[in-house]
């Protein structure tokens, strides 16, 4: 079972990085208003983001910028 | 419907990014039908080869050893795979509510994907294959499926990273895992020594290769068709049911105990094999801890209708999504049964096997996919639902008779093969050899094709509706709503799209 050398440490190294990734959620925010968040999909008139949780990806080079015009 | 208005933009300038970016998913959505009437219509025929083995007709390209893998990937990755493509794209646009990272490169993502299928279509009837189950194509298709994947995870997680929303949904977390976890199985599954073009040799040898093959096949069910799927569920679900998944926080659980505990189920396929016993063992435990994320899901996902059981009688698209997750419950209670040794001793090799997949691949994935398509199809052409409901309640009803037949000759046919294997006479001589039992299953090899035959019936309907609905229709480029933050017109009550 020579293979065992390949995907244990294959495995270990996933386990690892999900808890990485499972540890940037958890302290990212990620979980903190959950019931909140399974709502925010449905809500069909607002553009369902304010501003608390708008990333702060984008919003810099958007903020100043003309929307698009309809 | 829980849709906003749908609003035009004024020119379909895609490249003005405030519009979602769905060409891609429109072409992924039709290629997903129409490779699954395709794939679907190839099962039917080799169901027919097992019946009546003149079908092959003494040609080589349409023998059953040829066909039956053409099959396997045509509805696995070709209707599956297309279809996880679309929604994928699909939800993290609208969860994201940002355009498509890298349009162009999404574009190659599906013209790829669509040369690797034509191209496993061409060489797997020729007999070129790598003979591993699910992972049957030759090295340099294999490669261009990396060159493709990588690209996909590129545009989704790209996606991802440019969202607007700072909570990244669960639909997108079970999409990211699938996309990542296939990824690292193919390319590690797939290493071969190529020693000509057509033709290569696994980096693994006997014992060592049947453990990656398996350890690759059963996270490619687990990540490919049930991970990628579950994505589905909970955007689809709460989104036909106009109602928040059950439990949010519930599905969060669902996500990490199901990546978690995945990885090592594989060695359940090699039960009784010369795969040391020990691992076997480890393979049956993981798969039998398995039951608890996976019915834990499957519970989020039907209590979804708590309170409002009626929209299931009347929205036959919310059949096809809460009964898809009934499958999903069966198919995920069976499959850690069978993977008891004990189990597995009767079960093994036999058409219960056969079954059991199909319940979840008819049931759960095929029918989580169907319901999934409804709600995207007519999206995809300016309008919120299909051109005949009746239609879908048709499809809906002739697909659930084909899967109740298919599953339920399968395991009777199963059981009978294993106690007949299973059988001795007194004085330790076999009671039935092994012609007596293909013999004894020839009836229910007939009503399976009968139930093979109404599902593939039920995805003609599927295409007559679609086509209507794409003529009744046109596509509209959907607005990007504007979060508050920074968009100042966004109070003038403007049209959005949800």
């Amino acid at each position: 079972m020579d293979i065992l050398y390949l995907l244990i440490p294959l495995s270990t190294v996933l386990v690892l990085a999900i808890l990485g990734v499972f540890a940037w959620a958890l302290h990212g925010g990620q979980f903190e208003d959950l019931e909140r968040e399974g709502e925010r999909i449905l809500d069909p008139a607002s553009p369902n983001v304010d501003e608390d949780q708008t990333a702060v990806v984008g919003r810099a080079k958007e903020s100043g910028s003309e929307q698009a015009n309809f | 419907m829980a849709e906003g208005s749908l609003s035009a933009a004024g020119t379909a300038g895609t490249a003005d990014a405030t519009v979602y970016d769905d060409t891609v998913v429109r072409l992924f959505t039709l290629a997903s039908i129409l490779w699954g009437v395709v794939g679907m219509a190839v099962g039917v025929l080799i169901a027919a080869q097992l019946t009546w083995p003149e079908l092959n007709f003494g040609i080589p390209w349409l023998s059953y050893g040829r066909l039956r893998p053409l099959h396997t990937n045509a509805v696995i990755f070709a209707f599956g795979g297309c279809a996880l493509m679309a929604t994928s794209f699909y939800v993290v646009q609208r969860t994201s509510q940002v355009a498509l990272f890298l349009p162009k490169l999404a574009a190659f993502v599906f013209w790829g994907w669509q040369i690797v299928i034509v191209a496993a279509a061409i060489t797997l009837p020729l007999g070129y294959t790598q003979g591993k189950e699910y992972a049957e194509l030759e090295w340099p298709i294999d490669l261009l499926i990396a060159v493709v994947w990588v690209s996909y995870a590129v545009v989704f997680f790209g996606t991802i990273g440019i969202r607007k929303v700072r909570h990244i949904y669960v639909a997108n977390w079970f999409f990211g895992a699938f996309i990542l976890t296939v990824a690292l199985l193919h390319i590690v599954n797939s290493a071969a020594v190529p020693i000509s073009m057509w033709k290569s040799y696994s980096a693994y040898a006997g014992v060592q290769d049947a453990m990656v093959q398996w350890w690759y096949g059963h996270n490619a069910v687990g990540f490919f068709l049930t991970a990628g799927f579950l994505g589905m569920m909970y955007y689809f679900i709460p989104k036909q049911a106009e109602r928040p998944i059950y439990s949010y926080r519930l599905s969060i659980v669902h996500f990490w105990a199901l990546i978690f505990t995945y990885m090592w189920a594989g060695p359940h396929h090699l039960h009784y094999t010369a795969l040391p016993d020990w691992a076997q063992s480890i393979g049956m435990i993981f798969s039998l801890v398995l039951l608890a994320p996976s019915w834990g899901g499957m519970i989020n996902g039907i209590m979804t209708l708590s309170g409002a059981w009626h929209k299931l009688r009347d929205d036959p698209i919310l059949k096809f999504l809460i009964v898809s997750l009934s499958f999903y419950g069966m198919a995920t209670f069976e499959g850690p049964m069978m993977s008891i040794k004990t189990v597995n001793a009767l079960s093994h090799y036999t058409d219960w096997t056969v079954g059991h997949v199909h319940s979840g691949a008819l049931g759960w994935v095929g029918f989580m996919t169907i319901g999934s398509l409804y709600y995207m199809v007519p999206r995809m052409y300016g309008q919120t639902r299909m051109y005949s409901i009746k239609a879908i309640e048709l499809h809906f009803w002739i697909s659930t008779l084909g899967i109740v037949l298919y599953i339920a000759a399968m395991w009777m046919a199963g059981v009978m093969q294993g106690l007949m294997w299973r059988a001795v006479n007194p004085d330790g001589t076999l009671a039935y050899s092994f012609v007596e039992s293909v013999k004894a299953t020839f009836p229910f090899y007939m009503i399976r094709l009968a139930g093979g035959v109404l599902y593939l019936g039920g995805m003609g309907v599927m295409v007559w509706n679609v086509v209507k609905t794409a003529q009744a229709g046109r596509y509209v480029p959907l607005r990007i709503p504007v979060p508050h933050a920074m968009a100042p017109n966004a109070a003038l009550g403007l049209p959005s799209a949800a």
